[in-house]
């Protein structure tokens, strides 16, 4: 039976590219890829375009000027199945920083002639403007899950990304849980698994930079936090990195004044 | 220990080695209570030098401390943040693979035979009741089957318990009943050191007898009964286990159930801490050419979302409703299930919460 | 999780984890739920007990529980009804030869037949909640000297969504049951009742101490048929629901399935109400 080989665009926005590279660091299975699918559109990678419409469609950035509003717009008309790649296309990156200040001072301060730069308001994710499918998590996105949703996609299921909390994959690496044991704040309990429990695996604290899981209860977090003897600023600081524009963690001030 | 019918041995501290050694001669691979990342953790040990001496641990909610204290004592700790789950069923597991035509494919066992040295009394009873759970019944879950069947555990009775263990409460310490080949006390004192054994198997007695011990003398079981005797008054925290199940049932909306749900972070460590939270998922894997397909088991926990689902949203959809089905799983429908508590009082779940949600005080709060 | 998928990796031995079937027939119920006609490629027999489930694979998609909704005494060919709603529901009606469906099974209790028997019989059915009730009506029907009066009871949201129409037709025909049908949204063409199907408990009279009922549907469904059998006098011991919950071994190793002190799976599906009265309709248990 003769597969139709899958089309594939991959796009960027306001970003690093990191997300991107996860896909050609793929290197034990880049080759195989290239043979199930279609890389139709993809500029860090190839300058050979072919036309749309997609199968599915990768991409990475936020939202942060009037022309990614329309572009992104006409790439979810392009693609059967749209998906969010990334800490900045799923929570506005580490640049929605600014969407707690004004970006026509930011402006001021690096471009000489600032009324040359249209910019939005705010830095945003993709969701905020189209319906997106899937949202991989991450800065950058773990290149398994990359490839376990290229996989699934294949298959005709449901991608196995997990919801849950990054502690459950902690724990199941048997690691030493650094809160408890050394006192070290980590966002690991309201953050989503996916990474492999990157950080903790090196004794370090996770910084959240796969977003909220599920249900994360932030406000009980932060208590633990503030126990530990961290202060409310440096608190709403740590929430306040790559994915602190997600809905559940910019509300972390208010949370903790309750 | 005052009954003579049964003969303990005695072995000298500086010779506890020669049991990692004897037991790995004999095949085994070895799995004991080691230091990393500051705490006790179980791995895989090649000499009785990697397990940890001299340490203590201090335990309350939501926190752990070793201390080193300047004593060659080896087991001045009790549990650490692993149980014997760990070992014995492995958080990730490989159940089968299914090729295009359907015919399918178990991994083939290596024939490893497990040790584990340093087991706690409140452990080997989680064994016990993961035996009831994954063998017992009318289906057998066989990744446990082949690693737990021809295990050896080497127990450690707990003559210095810690503050978030409540084994006297559920009966499973602080002094191994049953379930070991051979139990061991330790036994320091500032003239000697040496280790009382007490051997239970036929497999225990194979390794003892290769260890050159002793008989233990009537002034050592004598000291060894004091030490008991004390050990058990250090145990301070109690649950009442009198009524506690029909407590529960009766008390399933109670108030505090939402008051835990504020604080409870649904983040899953105390189901994979619980020596005897069982809970496991599978996920589907497949190539990206579609000529193979996996299926493997992982350990799951009740506070995921994902737990619960059916189609049309998932049951379980508040934090409160999640631990209460956990908290109530432990220590009431448990025993309408398999007869027993689901809780060894081990402390770990109170432990290893990040927030130090503490089960003893819920479990009271409700009833009360 | 970071190696390939391949059959090279691990040292493996084969052996039958389930039984490979093929799909001989797909039947159209409804525009998203059809009933797929298994064959055991092993040609062994396949026995079930009314209200028992199976675990159905879809290869490289994954497994769900389907109810077993065909003729008990048909040996040859195995029944599943099944609703389109995820990717392994949709990789499973799409299966066809050479491709295969993974089965595992007979799971779970069944339908109290036995006890029932020489007692009348109310079957109360909601949406695909008719699925295991199937074979529950068919075995009465064969055993029809051994019941007393037999009704059946049954609604579906619109008449689209009507399961199995050429039985339901026949069994509105039959003079030895009491069949009544209600959709909650008529159409144009619907002369029948309009209404959840607890309206039509006002059209029967049940013997409350000779009836056992056997309900199977949506939970609020099943509360709300709770109610009114209770209020036709049946006591919890004779009121009997299939439950459903997240089954995912079948085996009741899992965990997954828990409802109160029971796994669905292995304890299950099909509970008297006096069993689990206590947590029935509670929120979130």
């Amino acid at each position: 039976m003769a597969r139709k080989i899958p089309k594939i665009a991959v796009y960027k926005f306001a970003s690093c590219d990191g997300c991107q590279l996860s896909i050609v660091d793929l290197e034990d299975e880049l080759l195989e890829i290239g043979q199930r699918f279609e890389i139709a559109y993809f500029m860090e990678v190839t300058r050979a375009v072919k036309k749309g419409p997609y199968d599915v469609g990768l991409v990475e950035g936020s939202i942060s000027t009037p022309h990614d509003v329309e572009l992104i717009k006409s790439i979810r008309k392009d693609c059967k199945k749209l998906v969010a790649i990334g800490a900045c296309a799923t929570a506005g990156g580490i640049q929605a920083l600014r969407n707690w200040a004004s970006v026509e001072e930011f402006s001021k301060y690096v471009y000489a002639k600032p009324e040359y730069i249209q910019t939005l308001e705010k830095s945003s994710p993709i969701s905020e403007y189209v319906q997106v499918d899937l949202e991989l998590r991450g800065c950058p996105v773990n290149k398994y899950q990359l490839l376990e949703v290229l996989s699934a996609l294949l298959a005709g299921r449901k991608p196995n990304t997990p919801t849950y909390s990054v502690c459950m994959e902690c724990k199941r690496k048997g690691n030493v849980c650094v809160t408890v044991a050394k006192g070290i704040p980590c966002l690991g309990p309201v953050v989503q698994a996916g990474c492999g429990a990157l950080c903790p695996t090196y004794s370090r604290g996770c910084y959240g930079c796969f977003g909220p899981m599920e249900s994360p209860n932030v406000k009980s977090l932060a208590s633990k936090f503030i126990e530990l003897g961290m202060d409310k600023k440096d608190i709403v600081l740590m929430f306040r990195e790559f994915t602190g524009w997600s809905k559940e963690f910019r509300e972390v001030d208010r949370l903790i004044e309750e | 220990m005052s009954s003579q019918q049964k003969t303990y041995f005695a072995l000298d501290a500086e010779m506890f080695g020669n049991i990692i050694d004897v037991l790995k001669d004999l095949g085994y691979t070895v799995y004991g209570p080691t230091e990393r990342d500051g705490a006790i953790v179980y791995d895989v040990l090649d000499s009785a030098e990697q397990i940890a001496r001299g340490l203590y641990d201090e335990q309350s909610p939501g926190r752990y401390k070793l201390v080193k204290k300047n004593d060659k004592r080896y087991f001045g700790y009790v549990v650490g943040p692993q149980s014997p789950k760990y070992v014995l069923y492995p958080p990730q597991h490989l159940l089968f693979k299914v090729r295009k035509d359907g015919k399918t494919f178990i991994p083939q066992s290596d024939g490893k035979k497990i040790a584990i040295v340093g087991l706690r009394p409140c452990d080997l009873k989680a064994i016990e009741i993961l035996d009831n759970v994954l063998l017992k019944g009318p289906y057998k879950e066989s990744v446990y089957e082949a690693l737990r069947k021809d295990a050896v555990f080497i127990a450690v009775n707990c003559v210095e318990p810690g503050n978030n263990c409540f084994c006297t409460s559920m009966n499973t310490g602080p002094f191994a009943q049953s379930g070991y080949d051979i139990c061991i006390t330790e036994f320091l004192t500032d003239r000697s050191h040496v280790f009382i054994l007490d051997v239970m198997t036929n497999r225990g007695a194979e390794v003892v007898n290769r260890l050159g011990c002793r008989n233990a003398t009537a002034e050592e079981l004598d000291a060894v009964s004091r030490l008991m005797e004390e050990a058990k008054n250090k145990v301070r925290k109690r649950l009442n286990t009198e009524n506690l199940k029909d407590d529960l049932y009766k008390n399933i909306e109670h108030p505090n159930w939402n008051e835990v749900g504020n604080r409870c972070l649904a983040c899953g460590n105390c189901t994979l801490v619980c020596p005897t939270c069982f809970c496991s998922s599978v996920f589907d894997k497949s190539s990206l050419s579609m000529d193979v397909a996996e299926r493997w088991g992982l350990w799951d926990s009740c506070f995921s979302i994902d737990y619960s689902y059916i189609h049309g949203g998932s049951i379980r959809q508040s934090i409160m409703s999640r631990y209460r089905q956990w908290l109530m799983h432990k220590l009431a429908t448990w025993v309408d299930q398999f007869g027993t508590f689901g809780c060894v009082g081990c402390g770990r779940c109170i432990t290893w919460c990040p927030v130090g949600i503490d089960i003893t005080e819920e479990a009271n709060r409700v009833r009360g | 999780m970071k190696a390939k998928v391949t059959l090279e990796n691990t040292q493996t031995l084969e052996v039958e984890v389930m039984r490979k079937c093929s799909v001989e027939e797909v039947i159209k119920e409804t525009p998203d739920t059809y009933t797929l006609m298994l064959k055991p490629l092993d040609k062994k027999e396949y026995n079930f007990v009314p209200g028992q489930f199976n675990m159905l694979y879809a290869f490289g998609v994954g497994e769900v529980p389907i109810s077993l909704s065909g003729d008990p005494d048909e040996k040859r060919l195995i029944a599943h009804t099944v609703r389109i709603v995820g990717a392994v529901t949709n990789a499973l009606v799409n299966t066809r030869k050479p491709g295969f469906i993974g089965l595992r099974g007979p799971f779970g209790n069944g339908w109290p037949l036995e006890k029932a028997k020489g007692k009348d019989v109310i079957i109360v059915a909601g949406g695909i909640g008719l699925a295991p009730l199937r074979p529950a009506i068919y075995y009465v029907l064969k055993h029809r000297k051994e019941y007393g009066k037999f009704f059946f009871l049954y609604g579906a949201r619109t008449p689209n969504d009507l399961l199995y129409k050429k039985e339901l037709k026949e069994w509105k025909s039959r003079f030895d049951m009491d069949t009544f049908i209600t959709v909650d949204a008529g159409d144009e063409k619907w002369t029948g009742n309009v209404g959840v199907v607890t309206t039509l408990f006002k059209r029967i009279r049940l013997d409350p101490d000779n009836t056992y009922a056997f309900v199977c549907g949506p939970e609020i469904m099943m509360k709300f048929t709770v109610l009114e059998l209770r209020n036709q006098g049946l006591t919890d011991d004779k009121i009997y629901i299939s439950m459903e919950r997240n089954m995912k071994c079948g085996m009741g190793l899992c965990g997954h399935c828990q409802f109160g002190p029971y796994f669905v799976c292995k304890d299950g599906p099909v509970f008297s109400m006096d069993q689990i009265n206590r947590f029935f309709g509670r929120r979130e248990v």
